[in-house]
């Protein structure tokens, strides 16, 4: 019985004069390499060319910033809460006079720091996140470290640049599923 | 006399470094053809598109330890690879890589040495190049090694008969062993190859086994004989051996083009040679009617051996018996019948028509009485 029809049957008979010279054969088989040879190759050359991993892609995290400029995280420990790696942990610090155009509310993230040894990019803390404050990159991957030193990143490397803005083409998961509509129609 | 002792060893230097890089440079070509072959893209990160890959190669099997086994022979296994590499660059003596090159008044051909005996070195030296193998083989004290050197030598004994036939077709159409006398009488676009297409296939077949590629490659199996005999050999041994291969590879081609397909011949050439003398004068305008035919060689050459690699990444290896049973059942008979056809039809006067004649009609009824017999009987 077969499961399916596509599978050929193999020919077993004897091979007739001109067949067991090889050569029909061994010209079929030079044209069939040969179409290869020009093929365009599926190849994604890495280091240099990087495939688009899509827009909820978990890669390097974020403090995102609003768009004044001011840090949105407010050191409620959420995210640190949620992380199934343990590998958030933040010290809260309160606002003081002239400081406003720096951090959103009366409470901030004096430091926020993320072991990316510890860290298995869940997204947990994403969804966790009350203010929109913390973010997993689609675009950008946490690099390779030479140091143990290197490994713990603080707000110096994940807080938002307001120069080259993060930005993604959905940012909730009902924005994921609109875009998913959307692609698929 | 000086001048040309000093023209002819610059010119025999050219060569010898012209062998060795398009050796090196196969090395190259042979990854990226594969690669592509089986829609990869091969070797890019040294250099340019991988450009200095075989330098990066090279450097690596100079670095290997150069190991040498207790038991082996120890001359014999330091002469093995010498002799295989001697042998491959010897060869390139004798090819025409081009007409003259006129230097003052002097008329200089573009070849190593002009010996009228030119196919005969050929066939002598490259027989000496399966003593590198099986010196090598014989002395690693290793049975796979000594199983690869005996298939090497067998094979190459048994595919010479078919060779040396098919050469003799080619001698019996020239009239001459020299390789530039050959090489001049297919003037234009007078090749061989259409008087005799049947033995330059059989050429070409003997060709591959001779130079031990796939899908002849017995004498490696990597997967039966880890690499036959260059089992033990590692460092810049084994790549002499290998390098020795593609020399061989390079050299065959050539043989291949200058027999067959015309050497540094090619349609219009008088033309040309016409053509750029009237612009250039007699001596730069020749010299460069030359130059521009020993390109026209080297494009057939690398046009062969891109057809030597393609075979290598279509075809699978052949079972010993099967290579034996080609060559002996298949090819040693055609090429005698090529050989009796090409004697008729050079007395007869006109020579293409009576080739192809007399190879078709033989082909058509030998192929088509051998099939429908075994219709009516089986």
């Amino acid at each position: 019985m077969q499961l399916t029809n596509r599978s050929k049957k193999t020919d077993k008979s004897e091979l007739s004069v001109v067949e067991r010279t090889y050569l029909p054969g061994v010209f079929k088989g030079m044209a069939i390499t040969l179409k290869h040879f020009f093929s365009p190759k599926p190849t994604i050359r890495y280091p240099e060319q990087k495939r688009y991993l899509g827009p909820v892609f978990r890669g390097h995290h974020i403090l995102k910033r609003d768009e004044q400029g001011r840090e949105r995280c407010t050191a409620c420990g959420l995210c640190a809460v949620a992380c199934p790696a343990e590998a958030i942990s933040m010290v809260a610090a309160e606002r003081v006079k002239g400081e406003e155009h720096l951090y959103r509310e009366e409470k901030y993230a004096a430091s926020y720091e993320i072991n990316m040894l510890r860290c298995i990019f869940c997204g947990l803390c994403e969804e966790a996140c009350p203010k929109q404050a913390v973010y997993l990159r689609h675009d950008k991957f946490v690099p390779v470290f030479t140091d143990r030193h290197d490994v713990i990143y603080g707000k110096d490397q994940l807080v938002e640049d307001m120069n080259d803005r993060y930005n993604r083409e959905a940012w909730t998961k009902e924005d994921m599923a609109r875009l998913w509509e959307k692609q698929n129609a | 006399m000086e001048s040309v002792l000093l023209i002819k060893g610059i010119i025999i230097l050219v060569i010898f470094a012209l062998s060795l890089g398009i050796a090196a440079y196969e090395t190259y070509f042979e990854r990226v053809i594969a690669a592509y072959i089986q829609d990869r893209v091969g070797p890019d990160r040294a250099g340019p598109h991988g450009i200095l890959q075989p330098l990066a190669d090279a450097g690596k099997l100079f670095f290997k330890e150069d190991f040498v086994p207790v038991m082996a022979d120890k001359w014999l296994f330091i002469i093995g690879p010498g002799i295989a590499m001697f042998a491959a660059l010897m060869s390139s003596a004798v090819i025409p890589f081009g007409d003259t090159l006129k230097i003052g008044d002097l008329l200089v051909p573009i070849q190593g040495m002009d010996v009228n005996i030119g196919v005969l070195w050929v066939f002598g030296v490259v027989a000496m190049g399966v003593y590198g193998m099986l010196i090598g083989g014989w002395a690693s004290n290793n049975k796979y090694s000594l199983y690869g050197a005996i298939r090497a030598a067998s094979q190459a004994i048994s595919y010479e008969i078919a060779l040396g036939l098919c050469l003799l077709a080619v001698i019996l159409v020239t009239g001459s062993l020299s390789l530039r006398e050959i090489a001049t009488q297919q003037h234009g676009i007078n090749w061989n190859v259409f008087y005799q297409p049947v033995g330059f296939i059989l050429f070409f077949v003997c060709a591959l086994a001779e130079c031990n590629r796939t899908p002849f490659d017995l004498p490696e199996t990597e997967a039966e004989l880890v690499v036959g005999y260059m089992t033990e050999f590692g460092s810049m041994k084994m790549g002499l051996y290998m390098f020795a291969e593609y020399v061989n590879m390079f050299i065959s081609s050539a043989i291949m083009a200058s027999l067959y397909f015309g050497a540094y011949n090619y349609p219009g050439m008088d033309f040309v040679r016409e053509f750029l003398i009237g612009k250039l004068g007699d001596t730069t305008g020749h010299n460069i009617a030359t130059l521009l035919g020993t390109a026209v060689f080297f494009l057939k050459i690398f046009m062969f051996i891109f057809t030597f690699m393609w075979i290598r990444w279509t075809l699978p290896r052949f079972k010993y018996e099967q290579l034996m049973k080609l060559g002996w059942q298949w090819m040693v008979p055609l090429a005698m019948v090529n050989l009796v056809v090409m004697a008729v039809a050079t007395l007869s006067g006109k020579p293409l028509l009576v080739a192809w004649l007399g190879m078709g009609g033989f082909l058509l009824l030998y192929y088509g009485g051998r099939s429908m017999y075994e219709k009516r009987f089986n």
